[in-house]
């Protein structure tokens, strides 16, 4: 057994200068090394009852892949972690851990908690450059399976079914596979790169890839079991339309849903020099929300070269929906926040471009339905801030298409797809989850909707 | 990857393409579209659905060559591929039901009036083609068109082909004389769909314009394609791309069409370097 690192903090996680990298796209964090990764690993006490395991949506066995990480034993560590998630680099980067895993860790009582995340994507990465065994296909059991989507839910439901032998094929809208992590999430905090190798790592499963499908339309789930065989088909079709707030200006050129200004930077590149894709080169940004989407797109913008980049939320800095290691990041940055603010009207000129942001100022009265201060309006408030470009985070309301083409399917009055816990929708054989299930959510959570979902389909089959 | 199995050049910069697309082909209907990338790196094109050949399984997309990408695109060969070729997105325009329709074209939006005026011939609508373009050398597919109507005008804002004047004269006498329709349906120039409504509405007759708003995903996901219809926005690739014409905030699609002219009269001019380059 090595001896335990009793030093209360983790060790800090290498990254670029925030002034160096607010002005390029490369990854912000740059990792543990082997040595670091090593003495990390030695601060987890390896608890019997395993707090942490409890905290995972997809209950990776932490502490066994930790005491291997310890041993020098990365390899064996990343098998571990392999067994229950199909996708370690990305969750390594982009999970909540503070509030998952980390958030129960014994450790994080009297000190900071070990850097679980942090190892976790030491032990992806390092598997990534070092292994070149071949992935081992499983026996294929015959029985084809049907994803629609290929988010974080999607793929891990694909992941997980393959590994059991089933024959699978993922249907993606886009031109490529990955679905929020590569549309949304920008390459400074999940290189695409990185997803791609996930991508390939599931191909070599067996599982199948079709691109350029948009469901519902081209083919519907209907064709898709009756015509096509599929005996089963698992929703992962993700969040759908941007909320906007219903101002005067919102029309105005200028105006982004940071899904569209995320879409146009990540997933079309328009960042790149030759890119066929326009974006707006801005000089002042205002960005309105206060989530992790909200916190990428200003990023985004400052390094596509805005001077000034406001996040503009209703509410203070304690009810941020964004993970704070990305506050902290974007205040490094420069970002600048304009709490207790709410825009009530996007100013523009005779041409229709964004001149300014009419906001009203905030307070925060009595606790509301979500048990969070409810914002409300200081009278005779109201001020302007020049900007233009305005950017709206907002959230998004589920994607129509699948409800508007599928017969049968039960949706909540606001189009989530209704499923059970184990992720069953109203029709038989078809199940969902993530986003599509629970509106805007978490990378990890959709995951393990897929993965609980990819267990239920095995058992509604094997039952058949 | 998807062959263009078919290419030609319809006037000097408007082009045809067959592309084969199976599926797509199988359950493309007037009205919808395609979202298609020329090559690895190319913008996503939405082009709406100029017609499709479901034995051969092909698609055909008429396009006008306006910056970067639908350059790139204008340059690849018969027998080529394109990379991406995504469909059919859009909900069909409705036709069921309709006896007597005037279908009113603009320029490029002529190939997508084709399809739906054929759709209509076929299911026994008395169909009026009003179709209008810039000059002569520009008129695209009047044979087509003729084939199909029952009434065909042709009007050329020059007078060098057919009558002179833009497609609201002739609209605007036929409504004059008490003509009625079910409905009239435009697709063409923004400014010629906001002339078309404003013609009509004074006859309360429903009219039906064609939207063609900047687009990135196509699937109601980037929200980009909104328009401003009766005060409430909708996405045109899940809600449209067909409104009621005297509903939509024309003026403001307007402004938003031009959000991207500067980068891609750019594009334009970095592409011809580029082609001069292979000249020289
Ligand atoms: S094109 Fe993205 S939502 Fe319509």
């Amino acid at each position: 057994m090595p001896k335990f690192n009793m030093d209360p903090k983790k060790h800090p996680m290498p990254s670029q200068e925030p002034l160096v990298r607010n002005k390029n796209f490369k990854e912000v964090a740059l990792g543990y090394d082997e040595a670091t990764a090593v003495e990390e690993a030695k601060r987890c006490l390896n608890c019997k009852n395993k707090p942490c395991v409890a905290g995972c949506p997809v209950a990776v066995d932490i502490p066994a892949f930790i005491a291997l990480v310890a041993e020098g034993k990365f390899e064996e560590a990343y098998e571990v972690i392999a067994r229950t998630s199909s996708l370690p680099a990305v969750c390594g980067r982009v999970c909540p851990q503070e509030t998952q895993c980390e958030g129960k860790c014994t450790r994080g009582i009297k000190g900071e908690p070990v850097g679980i995340g942090r190892l976790e994507r030491f032990v992806a990465d390092y598997h990534m450059a070092h292994s070149s065994a071949p992935a081992k296909k499983p026996q294929p059991n015959g029985h084809k399976v049907a994803v629609v989507g290929s988010g974080p839910a999607g793929l891990t439901c694909a992941g997980d079914l393959a590994k059991l032998g089933y024959d699978v094929t993922v249907f993606e809208a886009l031109h490529v596979a990955g679905g929020v992590l590569v549309y949304g999430i920008p390459e400074f905090r999940l290189p695409k790169a990185i997803v791609q190798k996930e991508v390939d790592g599931l191909k070599a499963l067996g599982v199948k890839i079709e691109t350029d499908s948009v469901i519902g339309r081209v083919l519907t789930i209907e064709e898709l079991k009756e015509e096509y065989g599929f005996e089963a088909v698992f929703l992962g079709t993700g969040a759908g339309l941007p909320r906007f707030m219903g101002i005067r200006g919102e029309g105005a050129k200028g105006v982004f849903s940071a899904n569209e200004y995320l879409t146009r930077t990540n997933l079309m590149k328009a960042y790149e020099e030759g890119s066929e894709t326009p974006i707006l080169h801005a000089k002042k940004v205002a960005v309105v929300g206060g989530g992790n989407v909200a916190m990428d797109a200003a990023r985004c913008a400052k390094r596509l070269g805005a001077e000034t980049v406001y996040i503009v939320y209703r509410r203070s800095e304690a009810e941020l929906p964004a993970r704070r290691e990305e506050v902290e990041h974007a205040k490094e940055e420069e970002i600048v926040f304009r709490l207790l603010t709410n825009p009530v009207e996007i100013l523009t000129d005779a041409d229709d471009n964004v001149t300014g942001l009419r906001c009203i100022r905030m307070e925060l009265g009595e606790p509301d339905a979500s048990g969070r201060r409810r914002p409300v309006e200081v009278a005779g408030s109201e001020f302007e801030m020049e900007v233009d470009c305005v950017i709206m985070a907002l959230g998004t309301s589920p994607n129509p298409l699948i409800k508007q083409t599928t017969p049968g399917l039960a949706t909540q009055r606001r189009g989530e797809i209704v499923a059970d816990e184990n992720g069953k929708t109203s029709l038989d054989g078809v199940y969902a989850g993530g986003d599509a299930v629970t509106g805007a959510a978490t990378v990890i959570l959709a995951m393990g909707a897929g993965k609980t979902a990819a267990k239920a389909i095995d058992e509604y089959l094997r039952s058949k | 990857m998807f062959e263009i199995v078919r290419k030609e050049a319809l006037n000097p910069t408007v082009m045809r393409m067959d592309i084969k697309a199976p599926l797509v082909a199988k359950k493309a209907k007037a009205g919808q579209f395609v979202i298609l990338r020329a090559d690895e790196r190319g913008e996503r094109i939405p082009l709406t659905v100029a017609g499709c050949d479901r034995e051969v399984g092909t698609v055909t997309i008429i396009f006008q060559i306006v910056g970067g990408a639908t350059m790139t695109l204008a340059t690849l060969k018969e027998g080529g591929c394109v990379a991406d070729f995504v469909g059919p997105l859009g909900t069909p325009t409705h036709i069921e039901g309709l006896k007597k329709v005037a279908v009113v074209g603009g320029g490029v939006g002529c190939a997508i009036a084709l399809p739906v005026a054929r759709a209509l011939h076929e299911q026994g609508c008395e169909v009026t083609s009003i179709v209008g373009f810039r000059s002569r050398d520009l008129v695209i597919l009047e044979d087509e068109f003729r084939a199909v109507s029952k009434h065909f005008y042709m009007m050329t804002d020059d007078g060098s082909y057919g009558e002179k004047g833009n497609v609201c004269v002739p609209l605007g006498k036929l409504l004059a004389g008490g003509e009625q329709f079910d409905e009239v349906i435009t697709i063409g120039p923004l400014v010629m769909m906001k002339f078309v409504a404003a013609a009509t509405k004074p006859y309360g007759i429903k009219t039906v314009a064609s939207m063609n708003p900047i687009m990135i995903d196509g699937t109601g996901m980037c929200g980009c394609c909104r328009v401003t219809v009766g005060g409430e926005m909708k996405f045109a690739c899940v809600d449209g791309p067909d409104f009621d014409a005297h509903l939509i905030d024309f003026d403001e699609a307007m402004k938003r069409s031009r959000t991207y002219v500067e980068f891609e009269a750019k594009a334009r001019e970095k592409h011809c370097n580029l082609f001069k380059k292979e000249v020289e």
